[in-house]
């Protein structure tokens, strides 16, 4: 019935087009933000802020103990945690604006934040 | 379909041969019906042409489309196929821009009233996607019809009836950055639905080719083209 023999020369190239526009809308809108420094949190309280240029290890005490984190080429991770369950540790390399790895028994979070704060749900 | 589409203007209203334009642009006549002026003084009729009964038809066949539309599901609220615009596109190919508008925003206004959604934000957001995509209509009309058919109409009007909705949303409903998110997702259904009705409209007019009457219906009135 329908078929492609009512699509014109110029009809490929609007389609074409149209087609590239949604890609590079998917591309450019479906990346968070570049992320360019942590925000790390102990007991609820902003421990420090370090920009991600710059790989070091940072380790920050929590009730249980030490937690180490680690900034390498602009990402963030967990490094080692005493929690007993280890899911911050787990959850691996944070790369985006945004991310976040918490350890909850330690009161230890990682933030990554960019110029612009994505959020993470929006509710309306 | 076939019936509806094409309008036979032999015989009608005494200002068929008026080569002034849509009646319908300018002021409707009021005038006193002469049966009525007796019973009841009151009562007025309004003068309507057959450029009016035409635009009423299509408008009335673009309505129905959107009703049935109404009941398919969506996975999310703002994705729709958008059939009506079958008919737009098919009256910008047939009979010009001016009727086009005039079909799509009566579909838009009296499919309000029939949904209950009047005034609400849904019909704002449905007229400014028909403005907007109106508006693109208008220039993308231009186009060489050697090379461009209503496949690239009707991807052009989709793209500019989702930007429409999304600049109103984000502008009034939604002022949040978050709505970016959705963007893509729009864009897709655009380019899909798009794609989809230009086709149907497409395959209609080839399959009804352009009936003389209205060819020279249209030379007399040299602003429908």
């Amino acid at each position: 019935m329908l078929s492609i023999a009512h699509i014109k020369p110029g009809d490929w190239l609007t389609l074409l087009l149209g087609a590239l526009l949604t890609a590079f809308l998917g591309v450019t809108l479906w990346q968070g933000g570049a992320a360019d420094k942590a925000i790390i949190r102990s007991g609820g309280k902003i421990f420090s802020v370090v920009p991600l240029s710059r790989n070091q290890l940072i380790s920050v005490p929590g009730p249980l103990g030490i937690s180490q984190i680690a900034i390498h080429n602009l990402q963030a991770r967990i490094a080692s945690d005493p929690s007993p369950r280890q899911y911050c540790v787990r959850q691996g390399w944070l790369k985006q604006a945004g991310e976040v790895a918490v350890c909850l028994p330690n009161q230890v979070s990682v933030e990554l934040s960019g110029k612009q704060k994505n959020y993470d749900s929006l509710n309306y | 379909m076939t019936a509806s589409i094409i309008e036979d203007r032999g015989e009608g209203s005494p200002r068929n041969g008026e080569a002034d334009g849509f009646p319908t642009a300018t002021p409707l006549p009021v005038r006193t019906s002469e049966k009525g002026e007796e019973e009841n003084p009151s009562s007025i009729l309004l003068g309507t042409s057959a450029e009016d009964h035409h635009i009423a038809r299509m408008a009335a066949l673009a309505l129905g489309l959107s009703v049935l539309e109404a009941a398919i599901p969506s996975p999310l609220p703002g994705v729709k196929p958008g059939l009506a615009n079958i008919v737009t596109l098919i009256v910008l190919a047939r009979y010009g821009w001016r009727t086009a508008a005039w079909v799509t925003l009566l579909r838009v206004l009296a499919g309000s009233l029939l949904m209950g959604s009047f005034l609400t934000p849904g019909f704002f957001l449905s007229l400014s996607g028909a403005l907007c995509s109106l508006a693109v209509l208008a220039a993308s009309q231009h186009l060489p019809s050697r090379w461009f058919g209503p496949v690239t109409h009707s991807i052009f009007g989709a793209f500019a009836h989702i930007a429409g909705q999304l600049l109103l949303v984000y502008f009034w409903l939604i002022p949040h950055t978050g709505l970016a998110y959705l963007v893509p997702i729009f864009a897709a259904a655009a380019l899909l639905f798009g794609t989809v009705n230009g086709l149907v409209a497409a395959h209609y007019l080839d399959k009804n080719p352009i009936n003389h009457k209205i060819q020279r219906h249209r030379e007399m009135r040299p602003d429908c083209l």
